[in-house]
């Protein structure tokens, strides 16, 4: 009898220190769990801390030596003595690319949407959908030199001749359609640009789309409305903020892009009111001089993209305000 | 018939056909890019390819191997690093965040890097990497990658785990297992296609980025497998390739383009199905 208390109190007193450790173990791994995740979600706003830190250092000496005459300064002279440096023709040349690029990709995306979501036969929608998703896989690198090697010859030779015969001589737009016929230019690039944005409308005024209640748009087909008309006056008023944010996510995506640009632009640092002429943009600029410049040249260089992160932070900040303004109606 | 009708009926059917045309323009871009990959790069495909390294300047024999490797040791430490960070700052979003005000904030700014300019990154890693190491590094490039990788990654995994039930969650929790392992062993199991299927679209990503390597990797043109040093890789390769007057080098760029657009397209493809095969189910 004793020996069986005995017993038991000893395999009683080893439980307790075992539940001890364990509940201790329990909770020193819950503990450094919690930390491990919280430390680095904090590290996500610390990298946006160190991108706007390490530029505004880098590009510092840039500020010091021109001020708000960098913005309206259209020379680009990094051998000069001393340097002139301005930032006025890539940014006119990332502004106006980007908005050529939206006018292409904006009507086409929606396009595409409405094709997919109204017109399309059910078992052809994953497929082409598909295509297009996978157009948004290919790496800029390849759109850059795809349109350097191949659409570049062709614009210069059909598209670009086509529309300076067209215009020629009429005031204005026989200027921004200027010749000659170039294989670097904006407009070379600004259609690049497009076709990679385009994805990104497509993908979300697809999703805006499918959230259109069916019976809105049931009703408006049983009165009688064609396709056209219940896309026209119900689906898009109804989607409208969805598909504004949609394509300013894409024109964020469009004012940043690098790769697909530098290579058929030119980098011409000459404003010319012709789109068929040389330009550069902002980020062609970096990628193709940043690595072998120094001093005021490689500082200048950081406050473009110092102002390119400013530009494309707004954008895509009212882009996704907007998007998170539908998330809210839709939980509701 | 009634001339509204019949007006109404015209524009629809111009509606429908511009529709049409638009999602065919769409698809052709994508056949017209295949197209003449494989035109322009199945020439240059052969074994040589895979055995020896890039040629110098004029040369008319030569590989991608030293440039094949590189990009492959960066893009692994690149998602190497990334990944792990994404996953657990995705994690805290979805089951700690709901009690942090600061959390909102944070998911905010993630969707902003999501989209943020890729060169902005590169520059962002040469003034606090490459400066103060003292010169470019295959580290640096690695580096600029991982800070691609992370938003892409928290933002799946997010996504992933606030789809996974609160019933798993409380049953777990009634039986007394701690917070951790309740998400470490329920949740991350129950989303586990979907956390994978994240990683998997930024390796996608970032096995094409060219725009951060450009001044933080650089390239080589010799086989070196030294992160402190610039190391070759596909991307700069094609890059520097195709500007160039000579002819070899501009065909290996399409052979180069060719692997990275088949290797991405064949991860995106893989990701997609995994992802349609758990809403499937």
């Amino acid at each position: 009898m004793t020996e069986i208390a005995l017993h038991g109190s000893a395999v009683e007193s080893a439980d307790r220190y075992d539940r001890t450790r364990a509940l201790n173990a329990f909770r020193f791994g819950d503990r450094a769990f919690y930390w491990t995740t919280r430390i680095s979600a904090m590290l996500v706003l610390m990298l946006l801390g160190g991108i706007i830190i390490s530029l505004v250092v880098g590009s510092w000496p840039a500020i010091v030596e021109y001020g708000s005459g960098f913005l309206t300064t259209q020379r680009w002279a990094p051998s000069a003595e001393p340097p002139v440096l301005g930032a006025l023709s890539p940014v006119y040349g990332t502004v106006l690319t980007s908005v050529i690029a939206m006018m292409i990709a904006v009507p086409v995306g929606i396009g595409i949407a409405v094709f997919l979501t109204e017109l399309c036969p059910l078992w052809a929608r994953r497929p082409i959908g598909m295509a297009i998703e996978l157009l948004a896989g290919i790496p800029s690198i390849i759109y850059g030199m795809w349109g350097f090697f191949i659409l570049g010859p062709i614009l210069a030779n059909t598209v670009q001749p086509f529309f300076i015969d067209l215009f020629e001589g009429v005031p204005v737009l026989g200027a921004i359609f200027g010749g000659p016929p170039s294989y670097l230019s904006l407009f070379n690039a600004s259609l690049i640009l497009g076709i990679m944005v385009l994805p990104f409308i497509t993908a979300i005024s697809r999703d805006v789309f499918a959230t259109v209640p069916p019976v809105l748009k049931e009703a408006a087909y049983g009165v009688g409305c064609t396709t056209w008309e219940v896309v026209w006056h119900v689906v898009l008023p109804y989607t409208r903020v969805g598909v504004i944010g949609g394509a300013m996510l894409a024109l964020g995506r469009a004012l940043g892009e690098t790769m697909a640009v530098t290579f058929i632009i030119g980098n011409s640092f000459r404003i010319s009111p012709s789109i068929f002429a040389p330009g550069t943009t902002i980020s062609a600029a970096i990628a193709s001089e940043f690595a072998e410049s120094d001093g005021l040249h490689q500082s200048s260089l950081m406050l473009l993209g110092l102002l390119l992160f400013v530009l494309t932070f707004f954008v895509l900040a009212a882009a996704r305000l907007l998007l998170l303004r539908l998330e809210k109606k839709a939980g509701k | 018939m009634n001339p509204i009708y019949a007006s109404r009926r015209r524009r629809d059917v111009i509606v429908r056909a511009l529709c049409f045309v638009a999602a065919a323009f769409g698809v052709s871009w994508l056949g017209l890019i295949l197209f003449t990959l494989f035109y322009n790069g199945l020439a240059g495909m052969s074994w040589q390819l895979f055995t020896q390294n890039t040629p110098p300047p004029g040369a008319s024999e030569g590989g991608l191997l030293n440039a094949l490797v590189g990009s492959i040791i960066m893009t692994v430490i690149g998602v190497g690093v990334g990944a792990p960070i994404g996953m657990f700052a995705g994690t805290y979003l979805a089951e700690y965040g709901k009690h942090d005000r600061l959390a909102p904030v944070i998911r905010f700014i993630n969707d902003i890097l999501l989209s943020a300019p890729s060169i902005i990154i590169g520059l962002f890693v040469y003034g606090a990497v490459v400066v103060p190491m003292g010169g470019f590094s295959a580290l640096a490039g690695s580096l600029a990658l991982a800070v691609i990788v992370i938003p892409i990654v928290v933002r799946t995994t997010e996504d992933m785990l606030s789809l996974v039930p609160n019933s798993l969650r409380e049953a777990a929790s009634a039986l007394g297992l701690p917070r951790s392992l309740v998400i470490k062993r329920i949740a991350y199991r129950a989303a586990r296609t979907g956390l994978i299927t994240g990683v998997l679209l930024a390796t996608a990503r970032v096995a094409g980025e060219t725009a951060p390597l450009l001044f933080t990797a650089l390239s080589n043109q010799f086989f070196s497998m030294d992160l402190t040093n610039p190391v070759a890789n596909l991307p700069v390769t094609i890059n520097n390739f195709v500007q160039s007057p000579y002819v070899y080098w501009k065909e290996l760029a399409w052979s180069a383009a060719l692997l990275i657009t088949l290797a991405v397209l064949a991860l995106n493809i893989i990701a997609r199905l995994m992802g349609s095969e758990r809403i499937a189910k």
